[in-house]
């Protein structure tokens, strides 16, 4: 599991204005204590809370639950997957071990050990069980089947754009009060059949939980998280102008507080120069020549494989306010928009002497699951590298806002060339459904605005 | 009404105001010849973005070549046509939303985007409607904007102005339903359309059209309220322009008859994202010339051209074909014609490319997968003496050597499951059946 | 558009013919099914002009209206539609089931018999398309709530202006539920004809160009001498003397070139007649009319017959019956609510209905898929493809045992030769398909250079230390192991809608039945322009 990303310091600035000199740790501060005063004792019963990525959603998370503990309140919390209730039960047992801390879970699902090791947490497939605890912390999924329970009086729904309208509609009935928290630029969630009858409505079931609670409450007003702490100085100012345009957000670090450095010199390869472009300037773009190809495109499996290898070969140190590490393995991430090409990745790094598996392995995974996480190096398949057509899933802003922000140093990207034209020739023909607020950024502008910020940093292969 | 119906012919075919054409609008001129022109009109821009990759379709249309009629000489006429009911109902539909001063449109207006109760007068534009006075009309247009604009305070109606964009060195004419200018100062589009809004929905591909197509008309809107206030025009998707500039609203009205019925009822349609991407492609149109170069030298699309001429002429320009093509374009029927005889897998869909890689045709692919499957051993799994990429080890090169794989796998798959049901059909008992 | 299916329209084009792309039928055929071909009148909204409808295709009874605009004819056409098609709905009714079941009672925890009544047999409605799915779900919406003079009298209100024939109304709400059953994935009430096709044969076209009934046809069943291209193209575009198709759109759309060349001067010719007085004329102009309504309605209606002859010829799959038990459940329980006087189905799902509609659609769409794929080799060879099952002849089987326990339980290695790579890392959860029992088992091992899978099987062997027989294949045997369950679960239980939460809007405002406030205020529709 990354580290936590914490933001430094720990004054909190009262004073007015924000401009751009304004400290960002005395700025995400005080939105940090607004949100816990509107949780707390706000007049309307939910508080939505906007994370951009690494804008410390997870500490604001073990942060409220701890208060609304401390206040004197019982707290249940709606994470969406069973590692995400793992990771957030072994945080919150990290961050205060006195808490006590159910970890409600199915017969099906066994618990991750790192969520058991703490002496105050205890887990069960019953909620009675578990009443007794201050925390009782569950998957939207299994809280749907709890019943005969008295409603608690504060909710916390970490992922909240990731939950359905519908699964927020069966667990509502549980608690009074809701700090729901989330991302709004990743990933929507999605239904297996077809939704276009409900499309407009204010509580559309295949919708986001989110955007149900505020149709029905108007006056909520999502508060925001103003400052990445994982993005870099290199990165947070095209995250946010490509995903979030109309929610701006800044880096927690100013352009020199970062640095990735390589030991061993390049030894003049595509992949080697695209690392010391990377290493130098936070982004890399690893440009293979234009070719239409399957999924599984062998030589970009191939050259994402080499870019992972160098980077271990070439024994890089990664510095930030936290300190100095060696980049491992464990802080380096490969992110593709298939299953088949994670796969395809992984076997490349097997062959070359990568760990993929365990505690000191590279982690290859798709979009969907890369959702949450932090690494220092991401090396990213591009999920149109290769296509001969984009279609709405590929073109999906959240996959590439995912893919493209879960780095604290650098991100490489492979691609086949030729994704501009492909894009210029995509056709947009979307039907548009009346009723249903247009989505900001739509994929194909985001695209194109982090296509034209790599080509700055092109490399060749 | 200018429901978005490819193949009906356009309302009027304005000549280009400027008096001298342009090098490139003699280029293409040329390539029209004697025949007719049909103006490029906000259709021909929206549909841009319905295959934006179609070198064919875009010098046709840059060039203002009659496709209907391109397609009925090339013996693939187009199969669009509107129905006599729909044309007088659409019609009446539209006089009924015009009717008693708009004041039901005005209605609709105010309370789709929640604009305050107000009495404010309303002004109905004197514009030059003489259809073979474009320029005329065009510049009357531009007064009364200009006019409303320094009128606050008043509602002013325009009524099928006629606004002008320039589209990569040619021009284009548009004509816009309504076009109103409210007293806050703001101006919003109006699409009258005939498909009904039946319980506060629609058809999703038919708003979809009308969205684009009113996109291409506050981008036109856009362009004169910066040139009226002296300003260059915003190009930031994510920007509002300021002042008078800003003015042309980036939401339209979309006015449609309520459920069974005729009276007209509203929807406030955001056409930001269709605006960003109209934008990218007009300014993408510029490779028309590009397209112009490659051709012969000679080739025409006039009148005196023989059939055998013409479609020499519109083979050598590339077409990028697709199903979508069918409904959508004139020359779709042709198009698929060639690259059914080509072999082109496109002609299967547009998402099957994605899934062959590097091969284009259907030769080429079932070649792929029955090479691998007759290889020995490539058959069936129990049988195997060694996997697929054994028996492809000898191709050359790597990325067709995947493409053949998954489909070598996929033919040996489906080959098994129908040997499969064979065998279970043919057994005496224990059929599904 | 999956590989496989690709593929399969490839070999249709080299072919030139369609290709099966299921070895059995995936959804279930009545043995008379009520085979309906609508038209709709261009440029009006939910506004019918002929129906071609019957369960003999010798004499399909042919239902018109001569002037699209005139509202009283509009509605005799709904009368007569209603006539022939409720006592014929109405009918499966009669026959019932009767099955017990117990039940808790909540609060006394007591347990009793429940006896519940399902109906023996349902209805099933063939079309030519989805667009005319939708275009019975309009006419349901625009009938369901008018009122007919007798109504408004048992009820004491006004029946407005235009009150409509008395079974019209039920006709409607009959029409919204099979429109509202057939979005139900695998549901068999209402089908579309290109929708069955398309499930079971791939052509050498687009799927685009497969919704046109006749095209589609020609590539699956092209008449002598002809390739399936060739066929569909003149099903497509060719046209006769007078310039008219000679395939006309399976509909509801008619081609606006029958409007304008026939249809529109007929109707003048018509309104003329009618205009004098002139009944006798009138009459013969209506006949004209409905002659050339049924001349586009009648190849549509052999084509809908041709294509449940080729539906026919496929051995039924294996869950059928099973998926048609929940559309007798469907029926039944519309049944119950028309007799229960409960009120007709309101424009728009509330949060919770809402909510429920879509957990029954993707529990449905789930078990379709899973036993689509059990039924039909073709269909699991897309999960076998797609890394998510394997299949293959078992090459050996070594007895292990969990010795964890008190006594050791079975846990026999199965090696199974095949060339499938699970997307699976050891220790994954896999499922039998097709075996004796339902049955568990783990991925131990993947060697795809030797095309070797080795799992662990874990349940299902009986309480003994050695396994039951039959429980573990032999060597030699074919087995198939998926990575998806076997069975769809069940879905998590939603609010009543009385307890709709504050994140959604709280409870839905309550209806009356003379109330309704999100209805149009009938009658919507005045004459067309």
């Amino acid at each position: 599991m990354p580290p936590l990303s914490r933001p430094p310091g720990g004054a909190s600035g009262t004073g007015p204005g924000t401009g751009p000199g304004a400290d960002p740790g005395a700025e995400a501060d005080r939105a940090v204590a607004a949100i816990l005063d509107a949780a707390l004792h706000g007049t309307e019963r939910g508080t939505v809370v906007d994370s951009p990525p690494g804008a410390g959603k997870s500490t604001l998370v073990v942060r409220a639950a701890r208060e609304l503990v401390g206040a004197g309140e019982r707290l249940m919390i709606v994470a969406q997957t069973n590692s995400q209730v793992d990771d957030l039960v072994d945080r919150l047992a990290t961050a205060d071990p006195g808490l006590t801390v159910g970890r409600l879970h199915g017969s099906d699902a066994a618990p991750a050990p790192e969520a058991l090791r703490h002496p105050a947490v205890s887990a069960s497939t019953k909620p009675a069980d578990l009443l007794e605890c201050s925390v009782v912390v569950s998957t939207a999924a299994k809280w749907q089947w709890v019943k005969d329970v008295d409603p608690w009086r504060h909710a916390i729904v970490d992922e909240a754009y990731q939950m359905r309208s519908d699964a927020l509609l069966a667990v509502a009935r549980l608690f009074e009060r809701a700090l729901f928290v989330g991302d709004p630029g990743q990933l929507d969630p999605f239904s297996i059949v077809g939704t276009d009858q409900w499309a407009g409505l204010s509580y559309d079931p295949s919708s986001s939980a989110v955007m149900t609670l505020l149709a029905h409450n108007p006056r909520i007003v999502p508060h925001r998280l103003p400052v990445s702490w994982r993005l870099p100085a290199s990165a947070a100012p095209l995250v946010s102008a490509a995903f979030y345009p109309y929610a701006p957000f800044r880096s927690g670090t100013g352009p020199g507080d970062r640095g990735l450095t390589l030991a061993a010199p390049g030894d003049g390869s595509a992949a080697d120069r695209v690392i010391d472009i990377a290493a130098e300037s936070g982004w890399g773009l690893l440009e293979l020549p234009a070719r239409h190809t399957v999924r599984t495109d062998p030589e970009a499996v191939r050259a994402v494989a080499t870019v992972v290898r160098r980077l271990l070969d070439r024994t890089g140190t990664a510095v930030s306010e936290r300190g100095s590490a060696p980049l491992t393995a464990d802080r380096i991430a490969v992110g593709t928009a298939h299953r088949d090409q994670a796969a395809a990745v992984r076997a490349a790094l097997v062959a070359l002497g990568v760990p993929v598996d365990g505690a000191a392995a590279v982690t290859v995974d798709t979009a969907n699951r890369l959702q949450g996480r932090e690494y220092d190096v991401t090396v990213v398949l591009h999920p149109l590298s290769g296509r001969p057509d984009a279609t709405a899933f590929h073109l999906e802003t959240g996959r590439l806002c995912v893919l493209a922000s879960r780095h604290r140093h650098a991100c490489i990207v492979v691609a086949r060339a030729g994704i501009a034209e492909l894009l210029d020739e995509h056709p947009s023909t979307e039907p548009v459904q009346l009723g249903v607020t247009v989505k900001f950024p739509d994929g194909w502008t985001a695209n194109h605005a982090v296509l034209e910020h790599l080509s700055e940093h092109r490399v060749p292969g | 009404m200018n429901d978005f119906i490819p193949g009906r012919p356009a309302p009027e075919p304005p000549q280009s105001p400027r008096l001298s054409p342009s090098p490139l609008e003699r280029r293409l001129a040329g390539l029209r010849g004697d025949a007719p022109q049909r103006s490029l009109d906000a259709r021909a821009l929206a549909a841009l973005a319905a295959n934006p990759g179609c070198g064919r379709r875009a010098v046709l249309d840059a060039a203002g070549v009659d496709k209907t009629d391109l397609a009925t000489r090339l013996g693939n006429p187009a199969p669009f046509g509107q129905s006599p009911f729909a044309i007088s109902r659409g019609l009446g539909f539209e006089r009924r939303v015009k009717a008693d001063g708009c004041t039901v449109l005005l209605d609709l207006l105010r309370e789709q985007l929640r604009l305050p109760e107000d009495s404010a007068p309303v002004v109905f534009a004197e514009l030059v409607d003489d259809p073979g006075l474009p320029a005329g009309r065009v510049a009357s247009a531009r007064v009364a904007l200009a006019a409303a604009a320094a009128r606050p305070g008043v509602w002013t109606v325009l009524d099928q102005p006629l606004l002008r964009l320039e589209v990569a060195g040619s021009t284009a004419h548009l004509e816009p339903d309504l076009v109103v200018v409210r007293p806050d100062g703001r101006w919003t589009v109006v699409e009258i359309k005939s498909f009904p809004i039946l319980d506060g929905g629609a058809d999703a591909v038919k708003v979809g059209a009308a969205a684009r197509q009113a996109a291409v008309y506050v981008l036109a809107l856009r362009e004169t309220a910066a040139a009226l206030a002296g300003v260059e025009p915003v190009r930031d998707p994510y920007r509002e322009p300021e002042g008078l500039a800003g003015a042309p609203d980036s939401t339209a009205l979309l006015v449609c008859p309520k459920d069974f019925g005729n009276q007209p009822t509203a929807a406030a349609v955001d056409v930001r994202k269709p605006m960003a991407v109209t934008r990218r492609q007009l300014d993408r149109l510029t490779r028309v010339e590009q397209l112009l170069d490659v051709l012969p030298t000679g080739t025409g699309f006039g009148r005196d051209r023989s059939d055998g001429q013409l479609a020499a002429a519109v083979g050598a320009l590339q077409a990028v074909y697709s199903p979508d093509c069918l409904s959508a374009c004139e020359l779709g029927f042709h198009c698929r014609a060639e690259a059914r005889c080509a072999g082109s897998v496109e002609t299967l869909g547009r998402g099957v490319r994605g899934e062959l890689g590097s091969f284009h045709t259907v030769e080429q692919a079932l070649a792929a997968a029955a090479a691998a499957v007759t290889a020995p051993g490539g058959t069936h799994a129990d049988t195997a003496g060694g996997t697929p990429s054994d028996t492809l080890a000898d191709t050359p090169d790597d990325g067709d050597a995947e493409s053949a794989l998954r489909l070598a796998r996929a033919a040996a798959l489906r080959a098994e499951a129908l040997q499969t049901a064979a065998l279970q059909a043919a057994a005496p008992v224990g059929g599904a059946g | 558009m999956s590989l496989l299916s690709t593929l399969a329209r490839m070999e249709a084009v080299r072919d030139g013919r369609a290709v099966p792309l299921a070895t059995v039928r995936h959804r279930h055929l009545a043995d008379r099914p009520m085979v309906l071909v609508p038209l709709a009148a261009a440029g009006e909204a939910g506004a019918p002009l002929a129906v071609m409808l019957g369960q003999d295709r010798e004499s399909p009874v042919l239902l018109t209206v001569p002037q699209p605009l005139d509202r009283d004819r509009r509605f005799a056409l709904l009368a007569d539609l209603a006539a022939e098609l409720l006592p014929w709905l109405e009918g499966f009714g009669t026959e019932v089931d009767l099955l017990t079941r117990e039940v808790k009672d909540p609060a006394t925890g007591e347990k009793t018999e429940q006896v519940r009544e399902l109906c023996t047999n349902a209805p099933q409605l063939l079309v030519p398309g989805p667009a005319a799915v939708e275009f019975l779900g309009l006419l349901g919406r625009s009938t369901r709530f008018r009122r007919s003079a007798e109504t408004a009298l048992d009820e004491g209100v006004d029946p407005g202006p235009y009150p409509v024939p008395a079974r019209v109304p039920l006709l409607g709400r009959w029409l919204t539920h099979l429109r509202d059953r057939a979005q139900v994935p695998g549901s068999s009430l209402l089908l579309a004809m290109t929708d069955l096709l398309g499930r079971h044969w791939a052509t050498g076209q687009s799927r685009l160009e497969d919704q046109h009934l006749g095209a589609l046809l020609a590539w699956i069943d092209p008449p002598a001498g002809r390739t399936g291209a060739e066929a569909a193209l003149l099903a497509e575009t060719a046209r006769d003397g007078h310039g008219q198709l000679l395939c006309p759109p399976a509909g509801p759309t008619t081609d606006p070139r029958f409007d304008s060349g026939l249809l529109a001067p007929a109707i003048t010719r018509y309104d003329a007649a009618r205009k004098l007085d002139d009944a006798v004329a009138a009459q013969a102009r209506e006949a004209e009319i409905a002659a050339l309504l049924e001349a586009v309605l009648r190849p549509t209606w052999d084509r809908l017959w041709q294509g449940l002859d080729l539906l026919r010829a496929l051995p039924a799959a294996a869950h059928l019956p099973e998926r048609w038990e929940g559309d007798r459940w469907s029926y039944t329980s519309h049944r119950d609510r028309i007799a229960a006087g409960e009120p007709p189905q309101p424009v728009r799902d509330d949060a919770v209905t809402a909510a429920r509609k879509l957990a029954q659609r993707e529990r449905e769409q789930t078990r379709l898929d899973i036993q689509e794929a059990l039924d039909d080799p073709l269909a699991m060879a897309e999960h076998r493809l797609a890394g998510e099952a394997l299949a293959g002849r078992v090459v050996a089987v070594e007895a292990a045992y969990d010795e964890t326990g008190r006594s050791p339980k079975p846990r026999p290695l199965v090696t199974v030769r095949t060339s499938d790579r699970p997307h699976g890392d050891p220790g994954r959860e896999l499922y039998r398909a097709g075996g004796p029992t339902a049955q568990k088992a783990e991925l131990v091992s993947a060697d795809p250079a030797a095309g070797l899978v080795t799992v662990r099987l874990l349940n299902g062997m009986g309480r003994r230390k050695e396994p039951e027989p039959g429980s573990v294949p032999e060597p030699g045997e074919q087995v198939c192991f998926t990575l998806f369950e076997l069975t769809a679960r069940q879905s998590a239980p939603l609010p009543e809608p009385e307890d709709t939460p504050w994140t959604h809007g709280g409870p839905p405002v309550t209806r009356t039945a003379t109330a309704q406030p999100d209805l149009p205020t009938a009658p919507a529709d005045e004459e067309g322009a």
